[in-house]
């Protein structure tokens, strides 16, 4: 044990009058966190207010007239469908890999590097996706290389949130799987990933909101696209959400700035429903974890 | 110590553990999926290396080309298209005129990300701090859904609010009261553009896109302080702030570190929301309020016009400014998780501290 003389203030008003001072600076700390975080939320909405009307769900943001959406969420939610499908079986198997069956070294070594790629900037995926996928590779601008782009991005929430799911199972199940001799396949199928796969669930989802609210991995890949998306996985630009906001809201009038406001309104509901969405999954888990524990 | 460092250990008994100590012979199924799983394991290690292997690839030609300048110089210009003769340097080609200088990107960069963390770090921890002393539990979790909020929002609404809110109301009200400041700070002189772009108000939206990153890892660890010692520090006749800064305090410190170092990395790395706010003017700012770029800010901006080079070599500059983004936060990424393996790992956030 190692200890350490701390030298407190004699004068006992002294150490009130500090104590308040530095608790005073904690609670302001806490409203800097809490004011801005209600603010942006209700100003994007309060702006984009007039401007959602159901036409945002069936125009495509090429009517002059009354340009809408429906182009940028369909995109988007196709984006997500890809994520979901090469993201997903990749992100889980690696989760059961590092939860399972690694050992100890490799383990350690492959959840470092996964963590690390998690912390690689958003534009550097999307510029390397640019010059491999869409330039190398001649895929041109494409969903595909989109895809990729979101995958990559995203493949280390994923794969985190399945190692944990995993480990998190009580030791007890775990215990009667192998007092019955059960394969380890088996185990996992039948004993481990019914309570694992809440959490599972949740990090696909939360996964989903992170690539529904990227957009610089995408400028370059997906490239953008006016008109509905359309089957085809090469040389197919495809709109998304985050692009309207960014690129309208560089343009001057109030059409292009209304249309902004009402895809940052639209992508921040979505985000914002896919992670409390995926919160509440979590907490169900935890819940029905804990009962199975015995 | 001792204790410390054992109840912040991540996982109880690691229950994977169990299996493998009772492990038998393995099936063929087994085998198989321990080998697919395996190859699953290993993509995100093959991703990070074939994004650094691209662009160290594309990259050479401009490294020769630029050669120190490329740090020294502030001068980025990805040359003249239309103009009929080329600049060559050691034998690379590029248009005329091209001269790839980042040190205006690399200033904006540092300054940007560096002003957003020495702000984010002590709102994080006082924020949390209070959070987890004073407000009653009934109230915690509804006011930690701010932080979820904050960690939430993307990159490009936080741009969208920035250009269009936060900037002109700094520009119309805060600015102006910061200014009198200038006669201490010398930087804090000057003019500032009226819908606040420039690089104050693109440090201040980094600072609360870097919160959730650093508060959510403060918050996981002061659950975690060992309530003995804190019990026992109060028992000693400590006031409340006396124990966060004899017990709670050093008990978080590495975990701080270690998440300051990864906020750090994001807000490098963060482009749309600071191409919107920052003013992308090719020159390091002239005050604190000044119009900058940075490097992640300038790919994306300018990629685009480097798609029309037909030397392909300003592709290449935009992959030489990619390399040195990912080489620093990389290096952050690295720092802040070999700090943090010595306490726990899974304080540590993957992702935007979602």
């Amino acid at each position: 044990m190692h200890f350490r003389w701390v030298v407190v203030s004699k004068a006992p008003r002294l150490r009130h009058i500090r104590g308040v001072g530095f608790w005073i600076l904690c609670g302001l700390a806490l409203l800097l966190i809490i004011t801005p975080a209600a603010a942006i939320v209700i100003s994007v909405l309060v702006k984009a207010a007039p401007a959602l009307k159901w036409t945002l769900l069936t125009n495509t943001t090429q009517n002059i007239q009354n340009p809408g959406l429906q182009n940028a969420i369909l995109g988007t939610l196709a984006l997500s469908l890809g994520v979901v499908i090469v993201a997903g079986p990749i992100g889980i198997l690696g989760g059961i890999y590092l939860a399972e069956f690694a050992p100890r070294r490799l383990g350690g070594t492959l959840r470092f590097f996964s963590e690390v790629l998690a912390g690689v900037p958003s534009i550097v995926i999307g510029l390397v996706a640019y010059t491999a996928l869409v330039v190398a590779l001649h895929w041109g601008f494409s969903i595909l290389s989109a895809i990729i782009a979101l995958s990559l991005l995203t493949l280390p929430y994923i794969v985190k949130t399945t190692e944990v799911s995993f480990t998190q199972v009580p030791r007890s199940l775990r215990e009667a799987a192998i007092a019955l001799g059960l394969s380890r396949i088996t185990t996992i199928r039948k004993v481990l990933l019914p309570p694992a796969l809440p959490g599972i669930i949740s990090g696909m989802v939360i996964a989903l909101a992170i690539s529904t609210g990227e957009t610089a991995p995408l400028l370059y890949t997906a490239s953008f696209s006016q008109s509905n998306p359309t089957a085809g996985l090469f040389h197919n630009p495809i709109g998304y959400l985050t692009y309207v906001t960014y690129y309208y809201v560089q343009l001057p009038g109030a059409q292009n700035q209304a249309l902004a406001s009402a895809a940052a309104a639209v992508t921040i509901l979505l985000v914002l429903l896919l992670i409390f969405g995926g919160r509440a999954i979590t907490a169900r888990q935890r819940k029905m974890v804990a009962r199975l524990d015995v | 110590m001792i204790l410390v460092r054992r109840r912040a250990g991540g996982l109880p008994a690691g229950p994977a553990r169990v299996a493998r100590t009772h492990s038998h012979e393995l099936s063929t199924g087994d085998r198989v999926l321990q080998w697919v799983s395996g190859a699953a394991a290993t993509v995100p290690l093959a991703g990070l290396l074939f994004i650094t292997i691209i662009l160290v690839v594309w990259a050479i030609p401009a490294i020769i080309y630029s050669g120190g300048t490329f740090f020294t110089s502030d001068k980025f210009f990805i040359g003249n298209f239309y103009n009929p003769n080329f600049s060559s340097v050691n034998g690379v080609v590029a248009p005329f005129g091209a001269n790839y200088g980042a040190l205006t990107f690399i200033i904006g960069t540092m300054t940007s990300s560096l002003i957003a963390l020495v702000l984010a770090v002590p709102i994080s921890v006082g924020g949390v701090l209070m959070l987890s002393e004073w407000i009653p539990r009934q109230l915690e979790g509804p006011l930690s859904t701010f932080l979820e909020l904050l960690a939430g929002i993307p990159s490009v609404v936080f741009g969208f609010w920035g250009l269009t809110v936060f900037g002109p109301f700094l520009g119309a009200h805060v600015f102006p009261a910061l200014s009198h400041l200038g006669v201490i700070l010398p930087f804090f002189k000057g003019s500032w553009a009226y819908n606040g772009q420039g690089l104050l108000t693109a440090s201040l939206v980094l600072t609360l896109m870097i919160i959730p990153i650093i508060a959510s890892t403060t918050r996981q660890l002061v659950r975690r302080v060992p309530v003995l010692a804190t019990e026992g520090a109060l028992a000693l006749g400590m006031t409340k702030y006396e124990v966060v800064r004899v017990v709670t305090i050093p008990y978080v410190r590495t975990g701080i570190i270690a998440s300051a170092l990864l906020g750090w990395g994001r807000a490098l790395g963060e482009t749309i929301a600071v191409l919107l706010i920052i003013g992308m003017a090719n020159n390091p700012p002239v005050n604190v309020y000044g119009t900058t770029s940075t490097l992640a800010s300038t790919i994306a901006a300018d990629l685009d016009s480097a798609l029309g080079d037909g030397t392909g070599m300003a592709v290449r500059a935009m992959a030489l400014l990619g390399l040195l983004l990912l080489t620093m936060s990389l290096i952050t990424n690295l720092a802040g998780r070999l700090v943090v393996r010595r306490i726990s790992s899974d304080a540590l956030p993957v992702g935007r501290g979602v």
